[in-house]
């Protein structure tokens, strides 16, 4: 673990590595002064906000007491509403993500690999393409109606555009004198692919695969605030309509945080998953 | 000349290959709704898509929901983008600012945009107003980030420069920085741009007062009409589709004298 962890931040901290050791306290007291001067501004908010409801200079609808919020919060994690509804949104996002990822995987593979597929295909996909994933919600709404399917699909469209191409340009980046090393090693096929081209090509598709994670993320809320009866979309849709700021609020943080801790969650397989590229760099 | 001439069929076998599945899926989509395999009101016969495209442009000021919806579009995106790179700049070249303010911006980017929706329409209502504020939101972001990343990468050697020739703030920014991080810029305002329309849609979808392409689609959903639907999603495509291309060829044209330089 630790091993890892070094990794990780050798990775991130590439600019100041060539200081001495000697200067790492120091930089990690700097570090904390810059933080603390960081939190200047969310305080100074809250502290403002606090004000700006305790003496009513905005009405509790427009603008709720933070202390409410924070009850409101609280009271929503005993109870387990936000659980049920982050779950539901979560449980979604990874099925739609999983589908869309699959299929732009093996499709991007197709369209990499074969110049003939890409002839065929690119066109049509990137007409496809063009229209934004809101767009299509409507549409799909009047074929699948409003249940669980639309949702998958939504989401799955959101990560399929960026996984194909992706995955296509990763696979085309691939050196050919890196394809000739395996001929001359009279690889199979297989073997080509699978020790050759896909790591070359693994780069891209991790881009690929977090602009995918990205899109989901995102339609996955607008899918919510659209048609659905539970999850966190559907949590602003309904605070909206009862003029409960505090349950808005308490959405919007949520949503922000399990964005947040998809990115990072991201970031860590990626330097894990890419470990065998450090050496050569 | 015979290499222009075989490049000429490669292009031929391209375009050829490339119109093969739009035009087998016409031809399937009009074969399955004039025989009725599937049911007209979900797969509505191309006559009719054209004729209700007709409908709307003729009888029902098509072209005024789409001037709606692109003076939004540009509206947001103009004051975003413009606030955007002033902030970053502001954020890239003070110590001070960037202590106070990124680790801010960090969060606030975090959350997924269209969720600011429901807040936006408690502060601003439903109106104009409100949907230009969110799609400045959308703008905002991705210009910030680019024009932060260009300005924080410009080289050591500019800068000392700068000092050399006794440069003012002003000039040093307006001279050196900007200039500099053009490149990074132009991806964030290009990024920015494609955000904004996608928030125009959305603005529309959820505070669905008055004209705009967005209305239309809901509208067009809440009747059944799926022809309708139909426009008013080939209409985004297209929209966005040019929306890009006019941002890849101002990017071009910015960034000329790149070209020269090397």
């Amino acid at each position: 673990m630790s091993s890892f962890t070094n990794m990780a931040s050798s990775a991130t901290g590439a600019v100041g590595s060539n200081k001495t050791v000697g200067w790492k306290g120091l930089a990690n007291r700097r570090g904390a002064r810059r933080a603390a001067i960081g939190l200047i501004l969310p305080v100074m908010l809250v502290l403002y906000w606090w004000l700006a409801s305790s003496r009513g200079w905005l009405p509790e609808q427009i603008l709720p007491s933070p202390a409410y919020v924070y009850t409101t919060a609280v009271e929503m994690i005993v109870s387990g509403e936000i659980a049920y509804h982050a779950g539901m949104s979560l449980r979604r996002v990874v099925y739609g993500f999983l589908f869309g990822a699959m299929a732009g995987l093996s499709l991007g593979m197709a369209m990499g690999l074969s110049r003939t597929v890409d002839d065929y295909v690119r066109p049509l996909f990137l007409a496809f393409a063009q229209i934004p994933t809101l767009g299509w919600i409507p549409l799909l709404m009047l074929i699948f109606g409003i249940g669980e399917a639309l949702k998958i699909i939504v989401i799955a469209k959101g990560a399929l555009v960026p996984m194909t191409l992706n995955t296509a340009a990763g696979i085309r980046s691939v050196p050919a004198n890196y394809v000739e090393v395996g001929r001359a090693l009279r690889f199979s096929r297989l073997q080509t692919l699978r020790l050759i081209v896909l790591p070359g090509a693994a780069h891209s598709i991790f881009t690929g695969v977090r602009y995918g994670l990205t899109h989901s993320w995102t339609a996955l809320v607008g899918v919510e605030l659209l048609a659905s009866s539970e999850g966190l979309g559907y949590l602003l849709v309904w605070g909206r309509q009862m003029f409960w700021l505090d349950v808005v609020i308490v959405a919007m943080i949520v949503i922000g945080i399990v964005g947040f801790v998809m990115d990072k969650g991201f970031d860590l397989a990626e330097s894990y998953l890419q470990r065998w590229k450090r050496g050569e760099a | 000349m015979s290499v222009l001439a075989a490049l000429r069929t490669q292009n031929a076998v391209k375009i050829r290959r490339g119109l093969t599945l739009p035009v087998l899926l016409l031809i399937f989509w009009e074969a399955a709704s004039r025989s009725g395999l599937v049911d007209a009101r979900f797969l509505p016969s191309l006559e009719d898509v054209f004729l209700t495209a007709k409908r709307e442009l003729v009888d029902n000021n098509l072209f005024g929901e789409l001037a709606a919806s692109l003076f939004r579009n540009i509206a947001g995106f103009v004051i975003g983008s413009a606030i955007g790179v002033v902030f970053a700049t502001l954020l890239a070249l003070s110590r001070w600012a960037d202590a106070l303010a990124t680790p801010s911006f960090n969060g606030f980017k975090q959350i997924s945009l269209l969720a600011w929706i429901p807040l936006i329409s408690i502060w601003f209502g439903f109106g104009e107003q409100a949907k230009i504020v969110f799609v400045a939101i959308a703008a905002f972001i991705p210009v910030v980030l680019n024009t932060y990343e260009g300005m924080r990468n410009v080289p050591g050697d500019l800068i000392e420069v700068g000092r050399a020739l006794k440069f003012t703030p002003v000039q040093r920014v307006t001279r050196i920085f900007l200039p500099a991080a053009m490149p990074s810029i132009a991806t964030g305002v290009h990024l920015g741009l494609i955000y904004s329309w996608l928030a125009t849609v959305g603005a529309e979808y959820f505070l669905a007062v008055g004209p705009g392409i967005g209305g239309l689609i809901i509208a067009g959903r809440e009747r059944f009409d799926m022809a309708l639907v139909m426009v008013g999603v080939i209409i985004l495509g297209l929209v966005g589709f040019l929306l890009n291309r006019l941002a890849a060829a101002g990017e071009a044209y910015l960034l000329r004298w790149r070209v020269t330089a090397h």
